[in-house]
């Protein structure tokens, strides 16, 4: 049974090049480091993943029953760190956007390989300070770290979670900068920027909100420490410190981190949708700067957090008006995702469901923005389940369905495999309704007045919290779903050829899974990104 | 209180009517092009699906339609913040004569005590119809009082003051809520707000049996010695405090304060911080004796005495 063409086992490429934990653990080769990501951060995911079940599970009844109350807090304090900062942050980025800037733009590496080698060292020993502070009994401060109560009234392990997400922000520091600097430099001859794909331009937002943001956490997490150890005050009014100053420093960056988690998803589902309709995406240059008006605004709303901290009126007013403005380049967005499936060629293929159901969800999490942008309704709905339900819209029902959309559209390339298509499908599916069972009682549950954090609570809530509990069930079987296929996949699956979704972009105009210099002539571009097609002269 | 599946919360302030037509304004936006974006995605997918014989067909971008839904979000969003602004600005600024009540968040209660002395934990009694204005401060961590029936939430925050008012409508019992996570019991320190006819509210006040925080904060004031120096009429030492508050004072620097709430917690405490112009640095800090409830009655003291009453206490004092 031998063919001329060579197969997935006789041809070398970046996975068979070399063989060995060294030739792995000390690689500088940016598509094997995108796999040690995706190792390290599904373990996160699941291990996040594990602690919302048992979140759900204690909140089927509104008595704190299943759990201690320090123990629920603990829950949601490590769901909320792991999945934040171990997952989120790193996931779209650190994964498909190490292995697809350098290939989307034609380079045979990023910029900096060793640095991008330490980035997931560091995440790693971030990670394992994480993991100590769970293993020693956990942190119960949420992932906001409010002072003074962090600093000053908790007796669990604040410092060592506080190290491990100081040590995990340089990672993603480096991944900034080096997507900064590949983009600026290593761009392929004939790529200029308005040929860039747009996951390029996405990435390219992301980082800089990377480099800009994360050292404003860093050192407001080391303050927290420093008072914590030492008490320097610095936010506790007990020693002469402001405890507003923590929170207007944590959502400096931590607003914008909302957009390091999002923007790269926006990138996902921009080449999804031209791939899987075979379209040119609509309204290019629209879709490419409203990332980074995102960018910009992002740093400009952090207030929005504080409406019923007591900021000043006109802070508030300010902020307000600041935040309805992310709404613009965020619907500019949609509609021209949506416009671009018009006279498409549809495919229904996991990718592009993911890719639906990104859009879909992403408008109700970004409409849903809009009651929390407004003062008035901010005050009554901030700190309940209504924020819970948004911010999981977003993040949920947007990052991570980009990223399973991302993860499927790209696994070809990946691993040379491709995914079984009908579970695949089966999957986005259940993936879909068990969210919005989840997420969506909780919009209601907010507004009735449900304070998120809750470990016991009023009985008229628990119709609403079992259906959600009933959701997280269902998600939870879509998540492990892929979970089983995609390793199945990677001995059964059928090879997938250099260009299974017959798409433009230069990562598919080279061998899956790619040699280790990623292609084998240095690329040269003269057309523009999505060109599928010939056009039609009117709309 | 409540009972029951419900899907949405009772009204009991002036606020919540306005609040929940703005929301419902929103819930209509938001349900509106949430069907549009899923209902064109939907159409499209199974209009344009691939099959044999159909292909794709390229559109050149349009500048109208994207000028179209640029500035259909910027004018929507726009108008929406008019309105929520307006709304806020009414809900920010306490109307004048509104009842004054004070709450300490302390983990995890809550600790109200009402303009005639009358202390309760966890409970609050408010009569309807009457503008009431709560003054909060917390004890240790940031807490925040919120009463979803109103619609209405402040954080109580260590060291400083924040106030918030409602007016309450329809007598009953709400829940009373911590909404910012504070700690272990985080989501014990919930309570009731009983809102009562005028009438049912003063009998249940009572008639007086216990001392005013005025009344209170005369005596702390006496008690802490505050008033060998700040009503001994030696003007050279300490300024007299009557007639201050609600002023600015000018400071050493030439830099003028709000003579505030915050203004004395802060002078009680860290005496040297803001030293009113002409006078020396020489007052002790309070710092650890004073708490949180005794300091609220020194401020309701303090805001008590009328310029008049002070000159009065003054003669009385060199006679």
């Amino acid at each position: 049974m031998s063919t001329e063409q060579p197969t997935w086992f006789t041809r070398e490429h970046y996975l068979n090049a070399s063989f060995g934990w060294r030739s792995w653990l000390l690689t500088t080769d940016h598509k094997r480091v995108a796999l040690l990501y995706l190792m390290t951060i599904t373990v996160f995911f699941f291990l996040g993943g594990a602690f919302a079940t048992m979140i759900r599970l204690e909140l089927l009844t509104p008595a704190g029953d299943l759990f201690q109350a320090e123990t629920y807090n603990k829950l949601f304090s490590m769901h909320g760190i792991i999945m934040v900062f171990f997952f989120l942050i790193p996931s779209i980025p650190a994964v498909l956007g190490n292995f697809l800037v350098p290939m989307m733009i034609g380079a045979r590496d990023l910029a900096f390989p060793k640095l991008n080698l330490l980035s997931w060292y560091l995440f790693v020993a971030g990670g394992v300070f994480v993991l100590w502070s769970i293993v020693a009994g956990g942190v119960d401060t949420g992932w906001t770290f409010y002072t003074p109560y962090s600093s000053m009234f908790s007796n669990t392990n604040v410092v060592l979670a506080i190290l491990g997400i100081f040590i995990a922000g340089f990672s993603s520091i480096l991944t900034g900068l080096n997507f900064i600097v590949t983009i600026h430099k290593m761009r392929a001859p004939g790529m200029t920027w308005f040929r860039l794909p747009l996951f390029i331009w996405a990435h390219y937002a992301t980082a800089v909100i990377m480099v800009l943001g994360t050292p404003v956490i860093a050192i407001t997490l080391a303050l927290v420490a420093l008072e914590r150890v030492w008490g320097v005050g610095i936010f506790d009014p007990a020693l002469g410190g402001d405890p507003l100053l923590f929170q207007h420093l944590f959502w400096f960056y931590s607003h914008p981190a909302v957009y390091i988690m999002i923007l790269p998803g926006m990138g996902v589902v921009s080449e999804l949708v031209t791939t899987h309709a075979r379209k040119r995406i609509f309204g290019y240059s629209f879709v490419a700067f409203s990332s980074i008006a995102i960018a910009v605004i992002s740093f400009l709303v952090w207030g929005h957090h504080m409406f019923v901290s007591g900021q000043s009126q006109f802070a508030n007013l300010m902020f307000s008006l600041l935040s309805f403005l992310v709404a613009i380049p965020s619907a500019v967005k949609v509609f021209n995702w949506t416009a671009t499936l018009y006279r498409g060629s549809i495919s229904f293929s996991a990718p592009m469901l993911y890719a639906m159901g990104f859009i879909g969800l992403f408008t109700m999490g970004g409409l849903t923005g809009l009651f929390l942008a407004a003062i008035a309704v901010d005050i009554h709905v901030h700190d309940t389940y209504f924020v819970v339900a948004h911010f999981h819209y977003i993040m949920v029902g947007g990052t991570i369905m980009a990223y399973l959309g991302g993860i499927h559209n790209w696994w070809p390339k990946l691993t040379g495999r491709m995914y079984p298509e009908t579970w695949a499908r089966v999957a986005a599916v259940i993936v879909f309704a068990g969210f919005n069972l989840t997420f969506f009682p909780q919009f209601i549950l907010g507004y009735l007045g449900m304070p998120r954090r809750y470990h016991a609570y009023a009985e008229e809530f628990q119709v609403l919290n079992v259906m959600s509990t009933a959701g997280a069930s269902i998600l939870a079987l879509g998540y492990l779903l892929p979970f089983v296929y995609l390793i199945w996949s990677l001995k059964y699956g059928p090879e997938a050829g250099t260009n299974p979704w017959e798409a433009k972009g230069l990562e598919w105009q080279t061998l899956s899974p790619p040699p280790t210099e990623n292609f084998e002539e240095m690329p040269e571009v003269s057309e523009a990104a999505y060109n599928y097609g010939s056009p039609s002269p009117s709309i | 209180m409540e009972q029951g599946f419900q899907l949405f919360p009772r009204q009991a302030s002036t606020f919540a009517t306005h609040v929940d037509r703005l929301y419902l304004f929103l819930t209509g936006i938001s349900a509106f092009f949430s069907v549009l974006i899923f209902g064109v995605i939907i159409v499209f997918a199974i209009r344009y699906r691939r099959r044999p014989g159909h292909e794709a067909i390229q559109v050149e971008d349009a500048f109208s339609l994207e000028i179209l839904w640029t500035a259909v979000p910027a004018f929507l969003t726009l108008g929406i913040f008019v309105w929520s602004s307006s709304l806020f600005l009414y809900q920010s600024i306490p109307p004048k004569g509104a009842r004054d009540i004070s709450v300490v968040g302390q983990r995890w209660m809550w600790k109200i005590q009402h303009s005639n002395g009358r202390r309760e934990i966890n409970e609050l009694h408010v009569p309807s119809g009457q503008a009431v204005k709560l003054t909060l401060t917390s004890q240790d961590v940031i807490h925040s009082f919120y009463v979803p029936a109103f619609r209405m939430k402040q954080d109580a925050i260590p060291g400083q003051y924040r106030t918030l008012w409602f007016e309450a409508t329809t007598p009953g019992e709400y829940h009373l809520f911590c909404a910012e996570y504070c700690g272990t019991n985080h989501s014990r320190m919930t309570g009731r707000i009983v809102v009562m006819s005028d009438v049912d509210y003063q009998s249940w006040l009572g008639g007086g049996m216990e001392h005013t925080p005025v009344e209170t904060g005369k005596q702390l004031f006496t008690q802490f010695d505050c008033a060998s120096c700040h009503e001994s009429g030696e003007r050279r030492r300490c300024p007299t405090l009557g007639g201050l508050y609600g002023t600015q004072v000018e400071l050493e620097s030439g830099q003028k304060v709000l003579f505030d709430e915050s203004y004395v917690r802060e002078s009680v405490l860290d005496p040297n911080a803001k030293v009113a112009k002409g006078f020396p640095a020489v007052m002790p800090s309070f710092r650890g004796q004073v708490s949180e409830e005794q300091m609220l009655d020194l401020i309701a003291y303090i805001k008590s005495l009328a310029p008049q009453q002070q000159r009065e206490l003054v003669e009385g004092a060199n006679r």
